[in-house]
């Protein structure tokens, strides 16, 4: 397979839960080896494309093909090449974490000889080794992240599925996870990432989707989108409202479109540091006194603003899930609770 | 473990397969490995937590103790004691309560996360429920099997053959079967594991006392009669009565109207009812899993 073929191909993807229209004309197109992320709010659509992506659910319109095989009419086949780790542990509560591990092996038909050996491995690789013949309930909510990990990848997918992984993990789980991905894809594996966080996407993804109500609303590399969403944002903080509005002035000389906020001033600084630099030192100049500045990287807010001229609809902030199952209301999707998958059974 | 930190993850152990390790097989060999992969996953789960297993035979010990010894004494049975009578009714009524576990613990898979996991693996889309099934009777094989030897210990004498105990063993374990992919059609429209056990129940307890489990059916009201003479609960007890008992035994509660057919016609029905139920029930559930999202 040459490097420039698509793990992942779908058009006009389309998905409805009675009135509620969860995807509506899905666009993508990943290639082989690379990290895509799909970037958007809760209730975008991202947890349905995965879904739709890994055979759980079925689309009602369109196309998706993993590594040429249709979801729709190959999904055994595509079961066999795809991985899937998310945002909720998926793993059996009552087991061990090797007889989890064990379990995914027989399901996914490897050899029956090198389970036991390759659960060890995973277990090892995965800092899980400590742990392996305790039962889940003694884990807590990252080590129950690792082991959903190892077991996305216990069959050696050469495309896997990650259904915000991040969310609700400590800045060094991320890391590590970060980490991890980096290794996948530099083994070949093509790595399909969901993430709220922009900066997430923009450290990792190859490609960048940014997905609203259903649709993809942008897409591009993390450099095209930036360039799209208006970059960094410079923040001056002054004494008072009224030297504030003084320094609109100057600030504007420099750079076009600063705006007076009470005691701040916000402007929009195309290449970063250089043009900071720059209103900074117009300000010395004029013999203006700055309290303060922030330069302040776009968030998904900035983003979806600039795309769509409201704020992202996250709702709440997703807090840390350290629980092993989902939470009583998923908001990840769109879903009437009688139609709800898995997530809404609870 | 956040206090440690994770040694980098060496790429050999996560590199993309070659498919080298996949085993081969047929679909219908993978169906029958998948299912015997959930059995047992389904079977640790018992060992995990062994008082519910305790609990599962406190509620037919007490019946067996109730009847033979606090009710037992008020209910005449022509021709043989009443311990003869009872046991093959209990035999009956523990399989049928320990059905609800296969909605119950259906309910519970679907309700957690793991689910999504199986839905995304190659494995045969049947064995989730297959696999749920299979490990309940094993679990009612174990059941019966206590049962068998509480009885002895409490009375229970019966004249069949050892072959004919075995067969009716055979009959009530069939039930057992059937009556698991009924309770799997209750499990996968449950919500949740509690409304699950809470539906799976009125639907047991008339199935279970209006037959004749525990007394004879010719003395219920009339009414009930007809519901009570031809419903499958009484079907199936009656059928491995008549050959638990043997055949003496079996002309008597014929004569005495408490038999309403011959052993060899209950056996049939029996054998019958399972056949429907399972034929029924297990493609409903499987379609049915097959939409649940």
């Amino acid at each position: 397979m040459t490097t420039d073929e698509l793990a992942i191909e779908v058009a006009g993807l389309t998905k409805r839960f009675g009135d509620v229209v969860a995807l509506d004309g899905v666009d993508l197109r990943v290639r082989q080896g690379s990290v895509y992320g799909l970037l958007g709010p809760n209730g975008a659509g991202k947890t349905t494309t995965v879904r739709v992506l890994t055979t759980i659910l079925a689309p009602d319109e369109g196309e998706a093909r993993v590594l040429g095989l249709d979801v729709a009419t190959r999904a055994d086949a595509v079961r066999r090449v795809i991985g899937l780790a998310g945002q909720y542990a998926a793993v059996d509560e009552q087991l061990t974490a090797r007889e989890n591990l064990v379990l995914v092996g027989r399901l996914t038909h490897q050899r029956r000889s090198g389970l036991r050996a390759r659960a060890d491995e995973l277990l090892e690789a995965f800092d899980l080794g400590h742990a392996a013949d305790r039962p889940l309930k003694t884990f807590s909510g990252g080590m129950r992240r690792r082991l959903d990990l190892a077991a996305s990848l216990v069959h050696r997918p050469p495309v896997l599925f990650l259904d915000e992984p991040t969310t609700g993990l400590d800045p060094r789980s991320r890391s590590d996870l970060w980490d991890l991905i980096r290794t996948l894809v530099e083994g070949g594996t093509t790595v399909l990432l969901t993430t709220q966080y922009l900066e997430e996407a923009d450290v990792l993804a190859e490609r960048i989707a940014v997905v609203d109500q259903g649709r993809v609303i942008a897409e591009g590399t993390s450099e095209e989108l930036k360039a799209q969403m208006g970059a960094t944002v410079l923040e001056l903080t002054f004494a008072d409202p009224r030297s504030a509005s003084a320094a609109v002035g100057e600030v504007a000389r420099v750079l076009p479109g600063a705006e007076a906020d009470g005691t701040l001033v916000r402007v929009t600084v195309p290449d970063g540091t250089h043009s900071a630099l720059e209103v900074l030192r117009a300000l010395d100049a004029a013999g203006t006194d700055v309290a303060g500045m922030t330069l302040r990287e776009p968030s998904l807010d900035d983003v979806f603003l600039s795309l769509t001229g409201r704020p992202a609809e996250s709702g709440d902030e997703t807090p840390p899930d350290e629980g092993g199952t989902r939470p009583a209301d998923d908001p990840s999707d769109p879903v009437p609770p009688d139609l709800a998958p898995t997530g809404g059974r609870r | 473990m956040t206090a440690t930190a994770t040694p980098a993850t060496p790429s050999s152990v996560i590199a993309p397969t070659d498919g080298s390790t996949v085993e081969g097989g047929s679909r219908l060999v993978w169906a029958v490995r998948d299912t015997l992969a959930m059995a047992q996953r389904n079977l640790l789960h018992i060992t995990r937590v062994p008082q519910l297993l305790v609990f599962t035979f406190i509620q037919p010990v007490m019946f067996v103790l109730l009847f033979r010894y606090v009710f037992g004494g008020a209910i005449p049975i022509p021709g043989l004691s009443y311990v003869n009578y009872l046991m093959p009714g209990i035999f009956g009524q523990t399989v049928m309560f320990g059905a609800a576990n296969t909605a119950v613990g259906l309910a519970d898979d679907l309700g957690t996360g793991i689910i999504e996991r199986f839905r995304s693996l190659p494995m045969a889309r049947l064995a989730v429920l297959s696999g749920r099934t299979l490990a309940d009777l094993a679990r009612s094989c174990v059941v019966v099997a206590v049962m068998l030897l509480v009885g002895f210990a409490v009375g229970f004498r019966p004249d069949g053959s050892v072959l004919n105990i075995a067969a009716g063993i055979v009959i009530v374990l069939g039930f057992a079967f059937g009556l698991s992919w009924l309770f799997a059609n209750v499990g996968l429209r449950a919500p949740n594991a509690e409304a699950a056990q809470a539906v799976a129940f009125p639907i047991m307890f008339p199935l279970t006392f209006a037959s004749s489990a525990f007394v004879p059916v010719n003395t219920m009201p009339g009414w009930l009669q007809g519901f009570a003479a031809h419903q499958p609960v009484t079907v199936v007890i009656n059928a491995a009565r008549s050959l638990m008992l043997g055949p003496e035994a079996t002309a008597q509660l014929r004569e005495a109207g408490v038999f309403t057919t011959s052993g060899t016609s209950y056996v049939i029905q029996a054998f019958a009812w399972i056949a429907v139920i399972v034929g029924i029930a297990a493609p409903l559930a499987v379609r049915r899993y097959r939409r649940t999202v």
